[in-house]
């Protein structure tokens, strides 16, 4: 028989303020094995651990039961405490009566009456529950960062500089991401390849990090200090350690027509490309679907003039494959489609663009050269508009846009319109907006500053329709504030689309087996307190995968992500969970369910020799589980037939005695 | 509780819209063709409705000259649907009266050859109960 202290925390009023905590404590004390329970204000704090650590001496408790808040807040800090006084820490369990309890009802006997049942179902485990101990298993020192923007360098930089090494892993043919497309970045206004590009060197050059360009994530199998990934690395039908990036092949290439993707289809590129002058790594990658000379077998210009003959029309993928003790997630964004905003005319007009395009048509190493020009007929534009929130604050009925504020549109829709305003000062320039959102150090002083120094009209209120008409796009817009409807005959539109997770996110979310929210951005640990952890052991999060964030942010978000993986790597071994999946022999079967369910790839098969009656031996086909792998979800418990799988510390005893103590 | 609560209320409930769920960027009088007839516009009948200026609303010609369109509804990002708040407070202001702003004996010598069935069907929907 198990003697339980029971431990009723009133969490301040959090609890108290809806249960009756006295009540409760009285309650569990008359249960059976119960030998002490008391109720104190807050058991996390240090005087309240100091009471359950004198109780468990005073009454030889052998198993604890607090009731509190969720066992994701205080269960460490309860097991730690019972640890000190030699209880196995697994003989510790919560009663959620904030989260589950007090939070949520308001009748105080309502309340206190379920407050006493869950804890009788924590009792009722206590009793069946056994000490645990928990393995080690090794750390492989070795990062892998999917996604080589700015939050993949960032995080890649500062885990090479703790010592550790890092592999990129980038499925476009260079590093740099979003941010090399930019112009200028706000509210500095420093040009953005200026700052990005020293840092894509720096990745290059140092020895701690293997960028993988051109490849993308295959597969990943295992745990935190344990993975291991296939990683296949497309054929770019060039050798690239033979490839100097002269460049004389995009040169010469024949091929002319292909869309440039990095000027956001704005002009055209040869079959044979590097996506820009600073590309790293700076290697020619040949676009199969345009080359002739893979479509035809007739052309091979790109292979004569290179002097280094690293041309290979024969290049095949390749896979490899690599080990991980922890996992970035650095996928980013892209801009949501505006072809599905018809009443804005972006399919209609190549003067209606988006914002990223207009970044394009502004850089110097842009298809205008950074000179200002109308996509259609390549002049000045002298009136601009400017559409805020293009599918952005959308309702979640609203099948075209997003829910979320995308954050980025107000400040850059700030800079576009003064550096228009700046170099070229005979140009209107119109901002419709819902709200100016300017949350940020110097932000708001940088839009002020937009309205007041560079008098960029902004007016409160949004377009309805944009249509062209000879030449000129007449947009019908409201004024909220005059309550008038505004008509103005614009030279450009420019539609501030809304940033989504990018497409790759949700099929690698469910190969990481890291949780998403229904927007496809990556979900935290914890809100506020984890934010760059992924609830998947070993998983870390960096960008914009995880929401909407600005540079400054993204880079901060990066070297705190680093911060957490370094913390994992520079440990030798890190602690099992014990509570992990065990077969009775006996009663497998061999039927293959559990083996089929396992996400970790925990369980295996193998034939075993049995006793028979009469002294004859068996052999039987029986599952075992390899702790070191297994992470306790429990699906294997859930799928086997027979009742021989169970998992440490939540066994089907166990959680049929809740049930009992909570249906009694 | 006033006149004007009870009005609001029936609106709210006749139209099934969802005021409070208006973020105020003003894309429904962006879009309204129909602008420059009304004294009250979409943005206007919604932030009314909300704070329970039926009386207004209800004796304003407005009421008749938005064409049923419909472009507000579907434009909204919102999907707060302000149309349905003008037919809400015409049916209201129809129901009182016991009269209609178009009665089934006058269409005949309305017609035109040219007009669609659906201007038929839309004008009946729009005056009558």
């Amino acid at each position: 028989m198990q003697r339980i202290g029971v431990f009723v925390c009133h969490c301040g009023t959090n609890i108290a303020g809806t249960v009756d905590v006295v009540a409760v404590a009285k309650a569990l004390g008359q249960e059976p094995g119960v030998v002490f329970s008391t109720e104190y204000q807050y058991m996390c704090s240090e005087s309240g651990q100091q009471l359950m650590r004198a109780a468990i001496r005073e009454h030889k408790l052998t198993g604890v039961v607090v009731c509190s808040c969720s066992p994701r807040m205080h269960e460490a800090t309860f097991r730690k405490a019972a640890a000190l006084e030699g209880v196995n820490p697994y003989m510790v369990e919560i009663a959620n009566i904030r989260e589950h309890v007090s939070w949520i009802h308001k009748d105080m006997a309502e309340a206190t009456e379920k407050a006493v049942i869950l804890g009788r179902a924590a009792i009722a485990k206590v009793h069946l529950n056994a000490p645990l101990q928990a393995g080690e298993s090794p750390v492989t020192k070795r990062a892998l960062v999917i996604g080589g923007g700015i939050a993949g360098i960032q995080t890649a930089l500062d885990i090479a500089e703790a010592g550790f090494e890092v592999d990129i892993v980038e499925k476009s043919p260079t590093i740099g991401g979003k941010m090399a497309q930019l112009d200028k970045t706000f509210p500095t206004l420093d040009c953005a390849a200026c700052i990005l590009t020293p840092k894509m060197v720096d990745a290059a050059q140092n020895e701690k990090i293997n960028i993988f360009a051109y490849s993308e994530l295959e597969s990943v199998k295992g745990y935190i200090g344990n993975f291991k990934a296939q990683i296949r690395r497309k054929a770019r039908f060039v050798d690239e350690t033979k490839c100097t990036g002269c460049g004389i092949c995009t040169e010469k290439c024949p091929q002319k027509k292909v869309p440039n993707e990095f000027n956001m289809g704005l002009d055209n590129r040869r079959a044979i490309y590097i996506p820009f002058a600073q590309a790293v790594p700076k290697v020619a990658t040949i676009d199969a679907n345009y080359c002739t000379m893979m479509k035809t077998g007739k052309c091979g210009i790109c292979s004569k003039v290179c002097g280094t003959g690293a041309i290979d029309y024969t290049q095949k993928d390749t896979v490899i494959e690599r080990e991980y003790g922890a996992i970035v997630v650095a996928t980013g964004f892209n801009p949501i489609d505006a072809k599905v905003y018809n009443e804005y005319g972006y399919m209609d007009s190549p003067d209606v663009v988006t914002s990223l395009e207009l970044e394009r048509l502004m850089n110097a190493a842009g298809p205008t050269n950074g000179t200002l020009l109308r996509p259609s007929d390549k002049t000045h534009p002298h009136t601009i508009v400017f559409v805020q929130c293009v599918g952005s604050r959308c309702d979640e009925t609203d099948e075209r846009g997003k829910p979320y504020c995308s954050k980025i549109c107000c400040m850059y829709t700030a800079k576009h319109a003064m550096l228009i305003r700046e170099k070229y000062p005979d140009t209107d320039v119109y901002v419709f907006y819902i709200d100016v959102r300017t949350p940020g150090k110097n932000f708001d002083e940088f839009y002020r500053r937009a309205v007041e120094q560079y008098g960029v009209h902004y007016i409160k209120g949004q377009v309805g329709k944009v249509v062209e008409q000879n030449g000129k796009l007449h947009v019908q817009a409201s004024d909220l504030l005059a309550n008038e409807q505004l008509h103005i005959d614009a030279d450009l539109v420019v539609l501030a689309t809304a940033i989504e997770p990018d497409k790759t996110a949700r099929s690698l979310g469910t190969m990481l087996t890291a949780s998403m929210d229904t927007n496809d951005f990556f979900t935290e640990a914890h809100p506020k307190l984890r934010p760059v952890e992924s609830p998947t052991a070993g998983i870390f999060l960096s960008g914009v995968c995880q929401g909407p964030k600005d540079i400054p942010e993204t880079v901060s978000q990066a070297s705190a992500c680093a911060a957490k993986v370094i913390g994992v790597l520079a440990k030798d071994k890190l602690t099992c969970n014990p509570c992990v999946a065990h077969s009775d022999e006996l009663l497998c079967n061999g039927c293959s369910s559990c083996e089929k369910v396992c996400p970790y790839g925990a369980i295996s098969y193998s034939d075993k020799e049995f006793r028979g009656p009469n002294r004859t031996t068996l052999i039987r086909r029986v599952a075992s589980v390899n702790p070191a792998v297994c992470q306790g979800c429990g699906a294997c418990t859930v799928a086997c037939p027979s009742g021989a799988m169970d998992l440490k510390g939540f066994s089907n005893k166990q959680i049929m005695a809740e049930v009992d103590a909570i249906c009694k | 509780m006033s006149h004007g609560n009870n009005a609001a209320e029936q609106v709210l409930r006749s139209s099934g819209v969802d005021v409070r769920k208006c973020m105020r960027c003003g894309k429904c009088t962006a879009t309204c063709p129909a602008f420059d007839e009304m004294e009250y516009h979409p943005h206007q009948f919604v932030y009314m409705v909300e704070k329970g200026e039926i009386d207004k609303l209800a004796a304003s010609p407005s009421i008749y000259k938005c064409l049923s369109c419909f472009a507000c509804v579907e434009r909204c990002p919102r999907g707060v649907e302000p149309a349905k708040l003008v037919e809400a407070v015409r049916l209201a202001v129809i129901r009182k009266q016991g009269m209609n702003h178009l009665a089934t004996d006058a269409i005949p010598a309305l017609l035109d050859e040219e007009m669609p069935q659906q201007a038929l069907v839309s004008a009946l929907r729009k005056y009558s109960k």
